[in-house]
């Protein structure tokens, strides 16, 4: 069984959002709303300063509070770890929303908690997520932590990296390389 | 599960609310459209024209609707992936504020007030031909001119031609690259193109002068300058804002706005003094050497840094790094570079380094780019136009081209009428307003004007001003031009309809040949339509025109782009060297080396306004895209921390600019950061919308180009410094 997740190289990321727009497109998310977004941190005095740039979305945390806290079971891991919401099954109570430590879900204008879904329906035909294959500076990576052969898990063992906060505990699935 | 659910009642209501309000007036052509829709998905490749970078892209459209478009993997320039600018290029169709059909201004009303009538193409077109028939006779076709940015305005700049009229310019020259083409032709004998002929991907050190890559958002630039960051190349930021290509790089030189060219010779001081150029290069093609050493001996670190603000160890270890790597390492020649009006001289200096460092046709430095060369449709010859380019009368600017023309030499001949009336401006896809600076001048000149025609997409500031307005079709339902641009590997790529017009727009091409017909003109037009053109071309060239139309982008043979792959190095100027020592200048009063004069300081209580760009809009054109909108709908105004405390500023507050000819410019919210030194405060271009017709973006955020009233010619080409306003903050917003 695979284990996706992504790892994100904030040396190469120039904060241009090309990763919002292509989700905002391939999946059709209504205006006003986005399943990823950008981070910028500033540390330092000018001209000694330090910047880091991040795009985030949903961890598709291993430990997610956002499936726990479901009354109804719509909120669920998928296979991957993919963690997803089922439309019908969803009553918009919003407790989802509130547990997740990440801000990553939003209720769609139709009535159903929405969220970044890693485009699992690309995924299944073999394409990465829209947010990655667009990335024009490639800083963007899609894989299988389970394979120890993956990119990403190459990665991983290669270059320093964080996850946003993991001290929430919730073992997220997105790292960041420094 | 599949019963129907509270949920799924209030999706098909949302939707069915959605489509009535969004589709509007327009529902009876898009259901039209939608009726002959295809069911599924279909893709239909095209290039992109949300920037003039013109990537190679392939539209996705589902159940006949625009879906998505991604770049196409085939084209050297996108290497399938577009930028933001292009991802969003789908929100361009469904764009709240498109012009929908053509305007004629309303009998009595004055230009600027916005105020018009629809009229069918016919009408628009007839009133155009008279007009321009009435200038000729009473003025000849020299008075009639022509202002066109990008691919969309050959066919119109044709009809103009075969009119008779050649004062045809862009503001890509006087307002944005032209100095560093002419810098760079007067050293080297070759210019930089677009795209830049920089081999970002192999180099080993870059320097970016001002040049905002990231923010500035160049495909293909932005790509390769990500993989030089993953090779661990050495990368040097010039900049009085900490860039995003700041936060990359290995040294940050925070420079004080408008000394540049002092480090630059200071840059040259070092590797001559030290000996660190590359002395094989400069004893084969170099010319004036000798007398460039002994000018540069006086720029020393020590006298940059009280000029710059640069630390001498900072300016001399820079130096080292970009001559360590030669010949992979050069100076990134930028783009926007009409800064402060001695631009010619800066990018020599920058052509003069560059050299010093022996990286023409380098690996790692500069490439030698090749294109493919399309044959020309058969079309009568143009009528005789002996008559001087009213632009650069006497060749004031001795080395502006005749094919490139300056904006504001245009503008300047329509003010004073002289060297002769201008009587008639045909705008193409360039809001004028924003792109010249000091709008008042703009707004004089066409009010000494019989005719002002605009044709673009959305009815920018510039549209309100004109007597007729041309709705043009976006890029994705029209044929253009084929990109053949110069890359590394030359190739060819198509524009073709992905969707039909909602409205009553139409292609550049159908308006030029209309126009054409009705000023008599029709048989500069013999192609049926512009898919008869195409294929005429592609086919003489050799290309075929059902793959291209299939596959959207065609290779050209590999050629040698570097010394390293068997490419020569030449240079095609007087000496045929390179040319540290201008004879050329020389003999036209201007220095023949680049020679540093201090810039003007703000008075007390004032900051340099500076702009530049962000990735996801393209000058004033993208603000009323959705997609786009939604991203940055915008922009703020960067503050110094310190002087935005010292003001009693908060970040996040509204203020107004007034600069120093007391102009007060519309609201714009505050970004007070560590990210900008303290004498200067900066701006990205393009917001501040004062066309009412633009709903969606009006006065949203500030208009840098209102603040630029004042410009500093550069005597050498005509370019216009725009780095040289000053504003203060007005707090009672």
């Amino acid at each position: 069984m695979a284990r996706y997740g992504m790892v994100i190289d904030t040396k190469k990321c120039v904060g241009c959002q090309d990763c919002v727009v292509a989700c905002k497109t391939e999946n059709q998310v209504p205006h006003g709303y986005s399943r990823d977004w950008l981070a910028y941190e500033t540390i330092g005095k000018f001209p000694k300063l330090n910047m880091e740039i991040r795009t985030e979305r949903c961890n598709h945390c291993d430990n997610p509070p956002c499936v726990y806290c479901c009354p109804t079971g719509a909120s669920h891991i998928s296979d991957g770890g993919i963690v997803l919401v089922e439309h019908d099954k969803c009553i918009g109570c919003k407790a989802c929303v509130a547990s997740c430590p990440y801000d990553a879900r939003f209720v769609h204008p139709e009535g159903y908690v929405s969220k970044c879904t890693f485009c699992e329906h690309r995924v299944k035909e073999g394409k990465d997520p829209a947010c990655v294959s667009v990335c024009p500076t490639h800083c963007m990576y899609f894989g299988d932590f389970d394979d120890p052969e993956s990119e990403v898990s190459k990665l991983l063992q290669e270059r320093k990296y964080h996850a946003i906060i993991p001290e929430a505990g919730t073992k997220p699935h997105i790292y960041y390389l420094t | 599960m599949n019963a129907v659910s509270r949920r799924k009642f209030l999706k098909i209501s949302a939707a069915t609310i959605a489509s009535a309000t969004a589709l509007g007036t327009v529902s009876c052509t898009r259901d039209k459209i939608k009726a002959s829709a295809e069911k599924g998905i279909k893709t239909i490749p095209t290039y992109c024209n949300i920037c003039f970078w013109k990537c190679g892209a392939i539209a996705t459209l589902k159940d006949g609707e625009l879906w998505k478009i991604e770049g196409n993997p085939v084209d050297p320039l996108s290497r399938g992936r577009l930028c933001p600018r292009g991802t969003g290029g789908i929100g361009a169709y469904s764009d709240p504020d498109r012009l929908k059909t053509p305007l004629i201004r309303k009998k009595g009303s004055k230009r600027g007030e916005e105020e018009f009538v629809s009229v069918t193409w016919d009408e628009a077109l007839t009133y155009i031909a008279d007009k321009m028939n009435d200038i000729k006779s009473k003025y000849g076709a020299q008075s009639m001119a022509a202002f066109s940015h990008g691919t969309g305005g050959k066919f119109l700049k044709h009809t103009l031609k075969a009119y008779g009229a050649k004062n045809i310019v862009a503001p890509s020259f006087a307002q944005c690259r032209g100095p560093r083409e002419v810098g760079f032709e007067l050293t080297n004998g070759n210019f930089i193109g677009s795209p830049e002929r920089t081999d970002i991907k192999d180099t080993k050190c870059m320097a970016l002068i001002g040049s905002h890559l990231g923010e500035n958002m160049h495909n293909s630039q932005v790509q390769e300058f990500s993989e030089a960051i993953a090779n661990d190349a050495s990368i040097i930021v010039v900049d009085p804002r900490f860039s995003v290509a700041a936060g990359k790089a290995k040294y940050y030189l925070p420079i004080k706005p408008g000394t540049d060219l002092a480090l630059l010779l200071s840059w040259m001081n070092v590797m001559i003094s030290e000996g660190i150029y590359d002395k094989k290069f400069v004893e084969d093609f170099g010319f004036g050497f000798e007398q460039l050493a002994e000018e540069v001996k006086k720029y020393t670190p020590e006298w940059a840094y009280v000029e710059t603000g640069i630390e001498p160890d900072l300016i001399r270890a820079t130096a080292r790094e970009l001559a360590k790597n030669k010949p992979a390492s050069f100076i990134h020649p930028g783009r926007h570079v009409t800064w402060y009006g001695d631009d010619t001289q800066r990018s020599r200096a920058i052509a003069i380094l560059n050299s010093l460092l022996g990286n023409w046709n380098r690996k790692g430095g500069f490439y030698e780019p090749s294109k493919v060369s399309l044959p020309k449709y058969p079309t009568p010859a143009y009528p005789e136009m002996a008559y001087e380019k009213a632009d650069n009368p006497g060749k004031k600017w001795p080395l502006l081209g005749d094919a490139e023309g300056s904006t504001t030499g245009l503008r300047d001949a329509t003010i004073t009428g002289k060297p002769y009336p201008i009587k008639g401006w045909l705008v193409y896809a360039t809001n004028l307003i924003q792109s010249l600076p000091d709008e008042r001048e703009t707004i004089a000149a066409i009010n000494n004007l019989d005719l002002l025609v605009v044709i673009d997409v959305i009815p920018n500031e510039i549209a309100g001003y004109a007597d007729v307005v041309l709705p043009e079709s976006i890029y994705l339902e029209r044929h253009d031009e084929f990109n053949n641009a110069p890359f590394r590997q030359s190739f060819l790529s198509i524009r073709q309809p992905v969707i039909a017009s909602p409205d009553d727009q139409k292609p550049n091409w159908w308006i030029a040949k209309k126009l054409a017909e009705k000023l008599g003109l029709g048989h500069y037009h013999p192609w049926k339509n512009l898919d008869d053109y195409l294929r005429y071309t592609s086919e003489k060239a050799g290309f075929s025109y059902e793959r291209l139309k299939k596959e959207g982008v065609i290779l050209g043979p590999k050629k040698p782009i570097n010394v390293e792959e068997g490419a020569t190095q030449d240079f095609w100027t007087k000496s045929g060297k390179v040319e540290f020592y201008s004879t050329h200048l020389e003999e036209l009063g201007f220095d023949p080396i680049p020679k540093y004069t201090k810039p003007e300081q703000p008075p007390s209580g004032y900051f340099r306004l500076l702009f530049g760009r962000a990735p996801m809009h393209t000058f004033s054109m993208t603000q009323t895209n959705p997609l786009l909108s939604e991203l940055m709908d915008e922009n703020v105004v960067w503050v110094n921390n310190d002087v935005a405390r010292q003001y009693g500023i908060e970040n996040g507050q509204y203020i107004k600019l007034k600069n120093q000819d007391g102009i007060i410019g519309s609201k714009v919210k505050v970004y007070a950061t560590e990210r900008i030194r303290t004498d200067c405060v900066f701006m990205v271009h393009g917001f501040g919308h004062r066309s009412k017709a633009l709903k969606s973006a009006y006065l949203k955020g500030g208009s840098d180009s209102l603040m630029v009233t004042k410009y500093k010619v550069d005597p050498i080409m005509s370019g216009t410094g725009m780095n040289v306003n000053f504003v203060t903050f007005e707090t009672e917003a």
